[in-house]
């Protein structure tokens, strides 16, 4: 037998997953945007140029600022990154101002630029951003524009990652419990337990969710805080998403139980419970992560439609969701077009996630040919 | 078969009950009841509440009574009287807001599940009879995309474009000239020139999914050993496609109607504010942002029972079309 084969077959069956994971070249790389965007969501302090409250009244609504490395206005070749400033402009009758970028003017940026002061973590004291204008007390900067009341959007887009990147699995996790248990149950057990169980999955996949769901975050109270607010929203979403999941236990169940290692675990003596959690959810725990991570793109869809309706989350709390609500007016979008560049970062993350979660799986099981 | 059809109604009366249960606990849930907001909404506008009235309201629906009696209530008038309640945000009863909105909304839906129909279907076969072609990429990279965009993004998107491009307004039905005109070609012309976005914007995902479904299922038919023989015997490759595996794997076009209603009836409460249309999805909204409770609760209630209708006659359809559905529910 040569080398490679029986590296195959002494290997452990995560890795095998692995291997035939590695090969989906997409799902690779969803899990690499997935993991920059997560990592990007932990910093979020440290990424973004300014704090969530940092507002410049006086630039609101200006437009985006490219990045650039060479300046070349003066004849010869001058290296550093800038982005040009503005020039503001008052509408005589209306009184408006509109910004544009001024390419005479130059802001000179930094990496581990000063900024304004923050605890990473809550711990670690520092007044260092990776990126932001060398000059603290210089003009601002705005990468991606500035919202209508003067927030540079790029910074709240990677303080709204937080809550958009995290309610997904907060949420996921909770319906992966009721799904695992109710899925478990009507597999494990069948006859009228069974029956009960997948009428209820039935009602819920039959009933248009978003109603459903804005019927119950409409009864949220509002004097509520953020946080309560993001965990209540959580369990709402919850309530409805766990079916997808009970169906995939059920179905894995109702197949293993007439496995011959069942049979021969439950004839040695050993209870249900430890039959079931020990023994059988076991085999079938890839295909679990699979189902749960096609899950959370729905989820985090969800959250976005909630938030942007108004019934999810409220500002001050920052999400793409609430983030995007302020898109809604059309006035507001023909001036501010960059308004809609939360929803490219939710379609990011979305993509990514569901094709890791494709390629998962087709890895689920890499004991198929 | 009509032991089938009467075992699903059956199957049909608990998840009603189910509906109208959790659609009656929302009108519950926030604090207060309805005879107070209707009280303080008047004293707000300056009229003095008619206590006379306001004693008729609270005895027509039992609000004085425990809550299993007022859901009984509620629903002796639905059921008997087609009365919804009344919504103290439009002083109007509910069933005559339902009515000015649900056949709008219950024609975009159709209409939507029709263009979603029309379109997957060719994109369907051709993806699956040219498997890894550069059409079959380029309609897989849409559907993923199509599934990854959040409804209200698209509309958004196709509305900011359509006035750059076009210029004028594409939102609501009618452009501002034909809004109260009479029936003629030009008024038609003008609401399906402002229908196209909705329709596009909520058949997106489910055109997706169904192109999916479709791909994949057309493509095990393909492999099985009677469509080579019938290959190897001498049959043409059109008559072999349209014969058997096509009608096979159209079953999900059927029976997905029981994913894809519920899912536009969701989109639509997105798309309908976003767009600003006359269906039941803004009112919901509404309703629920005011606490409008009895307005938002039967429009949780007649939306759901009719996705669940919709399923159900699918169900039937479905079994009608395909023998191995009925046997296996016996």
């Amino acid at each position: 037998m040569t080398q490679p084969h029986l590296a195959r077959h002494s290997a452990s069956p995560w890795r095998l997953v692995w291997w035939r994971f590695r090969r989906h070249r997409l799902a690779m790389a969803g899990a690499v945007v997935l993991a920059v965007a997560y990592l990007v969501a932990l910093f979020a302090e440290f990424v973004a140029p300014y704090s969530t409250e940092h507002q410049q009244v006086d630039h609101g609504g200006a437009p985006p600022q490219t990045v650039k490395v060479v300046d070349t206005s003066s004849g010869g070749w001058d290296w550093g990154l800038y982005v040009n400033g503005y020039t503001d402009h008052v509408d005589e009758e209306t009184l408006e101002i509109t910004y544009e970028v001024d390419h005479e003017q130059r802001i000179p940026l930094r990496f581990f630029a000063e900024g304004e002061p923050y605890k990473l973590f809550g711990l670690f004291e520092t007044d260092r951003h990776l990126i932001g204008p060398a000059d603290p007390d210089g003009p601002p900067v705005f990468f991606l524009g500035a919202t209508v009341n003067g927030y540079d959007l790029f910074s709240r887009i990677v303080h709204g990652s937080r809550v958009s990147l995290t309610i997904g699995l907060v949420g996921v996790a909770a319906s992966f419990l009721i799904g695992v248990v109710l899925g478990g149950i009507s597999g494990y057990f069948g006859g009228w337990v069974d029956t009960a169980i997948q009428r209820l999955i039935e009602f819920f996949m039959s009933i248009p969710t978003l109603p459903l769901w804005l019927g119950l975050a409409a009864a949220v109270p509002t004097d509520w805080g953020p946080m309560q607010r993001y965990f209540t929203i959580t369990v709402i979403l919850s309530v409805i998403a766990w079916t997808d999941l009970a169906r995939v236990v059920r179905g894995r169940f109702m197949a293993l139980r007439e496995e011959d290692f069942v049979t021969a675990t439950a004839l040695d003596g050993v209870g249900r419970p430890r039959l079931i959690f020990a023994h059988m959810l076991p085999s079938f725990t890839s295909h679990l992560i699979a189902s749960a991570t096609l899950a959370i793109p729905a989820m985090i869809l969800a959250e976005t439609a909630l938030s942007f309706l108004g019934l999810g989350l409220r500002a001050p709390a920052v999400s793409w969701g609430t983030l995007l609500e302020e898109a809604q007016n059309f006035a507001t979008l023909e001036a501010a077009p960059w308004l809609l560049l939360p929803g490219a970062a939710v379609v990011v993350i979305v993509l990514s996630f569901n094709f890791v979660g494709d390629g998962l799986r087709d890895a689920a099981d890499p004991y198929k040919s | 078969m009509g032991k089938y059809v009467l075992r699903r109604i059956a199957y049909m009366a608990p998840t009603m009950f189910a509906i109208s249960v959790v659609s009656f606990v929302i009108i519950q849930l926030p604090p207060g009841d309805y005879l107070t907001q209707l009280a303080s909404g008047l004293r707000e506008r300056g009229e003095p509440a008619d206590q006379a009235y306001l004693d008729a309201l609270s005895a027509r629906y039992g609000l004085d009574e425990p809550m299993p009696v007022q859901y009984l209530q509620w629903m002796k008038g639905i059921l008997f009287h087609g009365d919804f309640g009344m919504s103290f945000e439009w002083n109007q009863p509910v069933s005559a807001l339902l009515a000015d909105t649900l056949p709008f909304t219950i024609a975009l839906t159709l209409g939507t599940l029709l263009f979603t129909w029309i379109v997957a279907f060719p994109i369907g076969i051709y993806s699956a009879v040219r498997q890894y072609s550069l059409g079959d990429y380029v309609a897989t990279t849409v559907g993923f995309i199509g599934l990854a965009i959040p409804n209200f993004l698209l509309a958004l998107v196709l509305v900011y474009l359509s006035r750059m491009l076009f210029g004028g307004s594409f939102v609501g039905v009618f452009s501002s000239e034909y809004a109260h005109a009479p029936w003629s070609v030009g008024r038609f012309l003008d609401l399906l020139s402002h229908l196209w976005i909705p329709v596009i914007v909520l058949g997106t995902a489910g055109t997706a999914g169904l192109i999916r479904i479709l791909r994949a299922n057309l493509l095990d038919e393909l492999r099985r050993p009677y469509v080579v023989a019938g290959r190897a015997r001498g049959m043409g490759e059109r008559r072999l496609l349209i014969r058997y595996p096509l009608r096979i794997a159209l079953n999900p076009f059927v029976s997905t109607i029981g994913w894809v209603l519920p899912m536009l009836v969701s989109g639509e409460v997105v798309v309908g504010t976003v767009l600003a249309l006359p269906t039941t999805g803004p009112l919901l909204l509404g309703a629920l942002r005011s606490q409008d409770m009895y307005l938002a609760g039967s429009i949780i209630l007649i939306v759901s029972v009719l996705t669940v209708i919709g399923t159900l006659l699918s169900d039937l359809v479905l079994a009608w079309l395909d023998p191995r559905v009925r046997h296996q529910y016996r």
